[in-house]
Formats: C-alpha cells, structure tokens, sequence
C-alpha cells in the first residue's frame, strides 16, 4: 500500500516555517494529521490522531479510492472501495468503503439498483454503523399487500 | 510497514506531480 506513495513529514518543533506554510495550506490543526495529496498537491482525504497499523493502511487505501473517485473515475473507485472492504473489514474504514464502492458504481452506470443493493448489504454488516444508517434512505419500499384500487385501512 | 518520510517537502509535491504520484504529508510532534 506504502509503495503508491510519496512520503514527506514535517515536525512542528524542528521545521516551523514549513509547519505555518503547510499547516495554513491544508487547515493543520492537531498532530498527528497525515493528509493524502493527489499528484497536483489537492487534498483528497485525511488522518487525524494515531491509528493502529491495519487501520493506518485501511485508511490510506480509502484516501486512494476517495481521490479515484474526486476525479470522477469511478470504475478505479469502485474496485478501490471494495478492495478496502475485502482487505480490512474489521476496519473503520470498511463501512464508509462498502458506502462509497456503492455511490460509485451508480455514478459510473446511473443504475439506482447499485444504491439498493448496498443498502441490502449493510443488512447483513456494519448494521449499527452510521452508514448503514445513511444507506438505509436507499431500501427498496416493501410491495404492498393491498388490493390496487381498494386503499387499505 | 516502512515508509521512507522525507523532510524536504516541496521536492517531494514536485516529484510526485511529475511522477502522478499520491502523496502523504504528515504534521507531527512526535520525538525524533
């Protein structure tokens, strides 16, 4: 995962004109905040505070699916959601990927089944995440059971 | 996990965009 970076740090104490000139750039205020660049330098995502290792690369691997995404390629997106999803599903990031691999693919086909499947799946994981939560406006309705034309009581 | 942090910051967003490379910044405070 490290290898599809590019890495540079910068210590508030030892390197204070670059602390103000990118910590002013990118909104800095708290350490450790590790923000992910794409090639033009725009921010795409963000890490605030420590993370434990399987988590730090769970969340670099969402930052790619995030900028994937901002850059409306939403065939890389998708499969870089999913990708978080099946390598990190004990992760934090996992739920926001499972989410963000569903909107993805309805952008890319403009299919609105791609919504309600991922709706169906957060029935069956990460049901008390605040993304399922979001997904849930995404359920189908359930088929009436009255008879058309005779409005049920 | 290594990952090879380097300090001069404007070389690396220069190299990056040349290479259309993603980059990580880290602020810390952490003791070196």
């Amino acid at each position: 995962m490290t290898e599809n970076f590019l890495a540079a740090r910068i210590h508030v104490r030892e390197q204070p004109d670059e602390w103000r000139r990118f910590g002013e750039r990118y909104g800095v205020q708290w350490t450790p905040t590790i923000v992910i660049l794409d090639p033009s330098g725009t921010e795409r995502h963000r890490i605030e505070g420590f993370l434990p290792a399987d988590d730090f690369l769970a969340q670099l691997a969402l930052g790619l699916a995030h900028s994937a995404f901002a850059r409306q390629q939403f065939g890389e997106a998708e499969r870089r959601f999913r990708e978080v999803v099946e390598r990190f599903p004990d992760s934090d990031a996992a739920p926001e990927a499972l989410y963000w691999a569903g909107v993805a693919r309805y952008k890319a086909t403009n299919d609105p089944s791609a919504l309600e499947q991922t709706a169906q799946a957060f029935a069956q994981k990460y049901q008390d995440s605040a993304w399922a939560k979001k997904a849930s406006v995404w359920r189908k309705p359930p088929q009436s059971s009255g008879v058309e034309g005779q409005p049920r009581a | 996990m290594a990952i090879a942090w380097r300090r001069d910051v404007d070389a690396v967003l220069s190299e990056a965009k040349a290479q259309g490379r993603h980059i990580l910044l880290d602020f810390s405070a952490a003791p070196t």
